[in-house]
């Protein structure tokens, strides 16, 4: 789709498994309301599934102004092929402005497949979403009250700005926990359309087989403390020191990306822009020399300490108190030092 | 089956060296790597041939630079490696990119399956791979931790899932985008790392004749390049080299033009000098600033 339609809606794509809402979509949602006050339309949530027409309520209360159904048994279990084909039906009949997803696995394997088919940009992983004016270097032609798809790149160490000034729907992934969960308002309403589908069972493309479930056994965004450790740590069986002081502190254990790429621990830890985003009340982060990818997840935590060797680590920037030194002999001074506190 | 490669800086790679004066990073200082998702992508399709049999076509589209990724690939076990070079194709997003390796897939087919790393550790989107089955009008099957079993015209994987996982079956051809903890990457063998060190594509003979001639000489001549190219195909050692009018993709959609997104800024991070509170790194030290946390109520 290559027509802007300035009236357009901006909506977001409502996640659910198993007709339970994922707190993702309703985060979203608070931005994109934000997004279309500012641009004077409507802000509409896109819901799919099999009877899921009862979660139109909590949509309404997160800010919704109209809800997008569509249901059919076939869709009971989220499955690219179906589910694709019916945003780009409805995309192409109601001409959304702009349209987010959770940077799930679900929405990272969705998007894209959209925005394919609609031949739009789509930018992954957005921190923020802002509307502002972009001028084109190249035909110095204006766009007024464009999408700012705002995102850390290169492994965490530039941050860009980026724009679909001529190709809309204007398409953005963003992290769960990114945006603000608000409370709903109780009893706010709005206006469900139904959006017919057809379906047989050859539309899918897959079999499902079986599913598992296997939840996740860290929980760091309900975590009120964490200890995080990065590269610093050194190794897999260094990280029984974060969990020391972890355990001192009765807190979780994070850890940056470098550190799980490394191996030192299980990817359900990460905190970042490619892992959880966070807001403890106090994050103490170890050995962690703080790429963007790592303080765009963890920045907004109440209180930081970084303990560092180099004095120059970018996580100082963002630390309210620093220690300069190793980790090996700081966190044990640390544990210590917890233990005996008055 | 097809594997989509990509050459990338090495973003983990970021030390002192790599950075500039000013804090920002100096990307031409990092090393160029396989993108890691993608050895995943390739070891796979390398286990699938060994169990059902097959042969593997390693794909990458860059600058002749990226040829070393198809070394690396021909090292691992592939048994081609195609380089899709092409000036017109630079500054493509992955809308543009992916519409390109798809033209190229159609290319080179046919396949039963296209394998793709789950994402680039330079971008991070994971979109190139939906977005080439997309075009390609495949079934997509993400986040692909095992294939679980091949048989007739069936796959069936195990995929990552927001959940826990799911076992899918597809009829072929599919795309997958396999994750890291699909496999262990084998170590390269040997015996074909000596045989394939010398493999080259024909943008790289071009270079190292013209290299050799020295600054000023004419440009070597094309009866000389085209012995070179035959002496290295006699062997087994060309690099395939193809290009956007090759594969037969409307220009209109590669590079600038066919990309949609713009970068409109970018921010290099700067490393502030800090604001916060030092303290030693001594029982002492480390105790004053235990003793502020628990008075700030941060600790219990």
């Amino acid at each position: 789709m290559d027509t802007i339609n300035r009236q357009g809606e901006v909506w977001v794509f409502a996640q659910q498994t198993d007709g339970k809402a994922a707190d993702v979509g309703l985060e979203l949602m608070s931005k994109a309301r934000e997004l279309a006050d500012q641009l004077g339309v409507p802000m509409a949530a896109v819901l799919l599934g099999s009877q899921v027409r009862r979660l139109c309520e909590t949509l309404f209360g997160h800010g919704a102004d109209k809800v997008y159904l569509a249901e059919h048994s076939l869709l009971a279990h989220y499955q690219t092929n179906p589910y694709a084909r019916i945003i780009v039906d409805l995309a192409r009949k109601e001409r959304p402005q702009a349209m987010v997803f959770g940077a799930t696995a679900m929405g990272r394997d969705l998007a894209p497949r959209v925005a394919s088919a609609l031949r739009c940009g789509l930018t992954a992983d957005c921190t923020d979403l802002e509307i502002g004016d972009y001028k084109d270097p190249v035909n110095k032609e204006n766009y007024r009250d464009i999408l700012y798809q705002i995102r850390p790149a290169f492994g965490g160490n530039i941050i860009a700005t980026i724009v679909n000034p001529r190709h809309w729907p204007q398409l953005a992934t963003v992290r769960e926990g990114v945006m603000r969960l608000a409370d709903p308002q109780v009893g706010r309403t709005g206006k469900i359309v139904d959006f017919p589908v057809e379906l047989k069972p050859e539309d899918l493309g897959l079999v499902l087989r079986e599913t598992f479930k296997a939840p996740k056994k860290v929980n760091l965004k309900a975590a009120r403390v964490i200890v995080a450790g990065g590269m610093g740590v050194g190794s897999k069986e260094n990280f029984a020191l974060i969990y020391d002081l972890a355990n001192v502190l009765g807190a979780a254990v994070g850890a940056s990306r470098a550190a799980v790429d490394a191996g030192f621990i299980d990817k359900d830890h990460q905190v970042g822009q490619t892992g959880t985003t966070v807001r403890p009340v106090l994050y103490i982060a170890c050995g962690i020399s703080g790429a963007v990818q790592h303080r765009a997840g963890m920045s907004e935590s109440n209180r930081i300490v970084a303990v560092n060797k180099d004095p120059q680590a970018p996580i100082f920037g963002v630390a309210h108190y620093a220690i300069v030194g190793d980790l090996k002999k700081v966190v044990p001074m640390m544990v210590d030092a917890v233990r005996k506190r008055g | 089956m097809i594997v989509l490669a990509k050459q990338v800086p090495d973003t983990k790679a970021i030390t002192g060296k790599a950075m500039n004066r000013d804090g920002t990073v100096n990307r031409a200082a990092l090393p160029m790597v396989f993108n890691p998702d993608d050895l995943h992508a390739l070891e796979e399709a390398l286990r699938l041939k060994e169990r059902v049999g097959g042969t593997v076509t390693v794909l990458t589209m860059g600058l002749p630079k990226a040829c070393d990724v198809l070394r690396e690939a021909l090292y691992l076990g592939a048994d081609h490696a195609v380089l899709l070079t092409d000036r017109r194709a630079a500054a493509s997003d992955t809308l543009a990119t992916s519409y390109i390796l798809s033209c190229a897939a159609r290319f080179l087919g046919p396949f039963d399956v296209v394998f793709c790393g789950r994402q680039a550790i330079d971008g991070d989107t994971a979109q190139v791979g939906p977005q080439t089955a997309e075009k390609l009008g495949l079934t997509q099957i993400t986040y692909v931790q095992r294939i679980e079993d091949v048989a007739g015209a069936q796959i069936v994987c195990r995929r990552i899932t927001d959940e826990g996982y799911e076992i899918v079956a597809a009829k072929l051809p599919v795309l997958l985008t396999v994750t890291d903890t699909a496999n262990e990457v084998r170590s390269p063998c040997a015996k074909r790392m000596m045989a394939f060190k010398k493999a080259r594509a024909p943008v790289e003979i071009e270079a190292e004749l013209k290299s050799a001639a020295g600054e000023g000489a004419p440009p070597p001549e094309a009866a000389l390049l085209e012995s070179r190219r035959e002496k290295l195909a006699s062997r087994g050692l060309l690099i395939r080299q193809i290009n956007l009018a090759d594969i037969g993709a409307d220009l209109s959609m590669c590079g600038r033009d066919g990309s949609p997104t713009k970068v409109k800024r970018i921010q290099s991070i700067i490393l502030t000098a800090s604001g916060s509170k030092k303290f030693d790194p001594t029982p002492e030290g480390v105790q004053t600033l235990i003793h502020e946390l628990v008075e700030d109520y941060a600790i219990g």
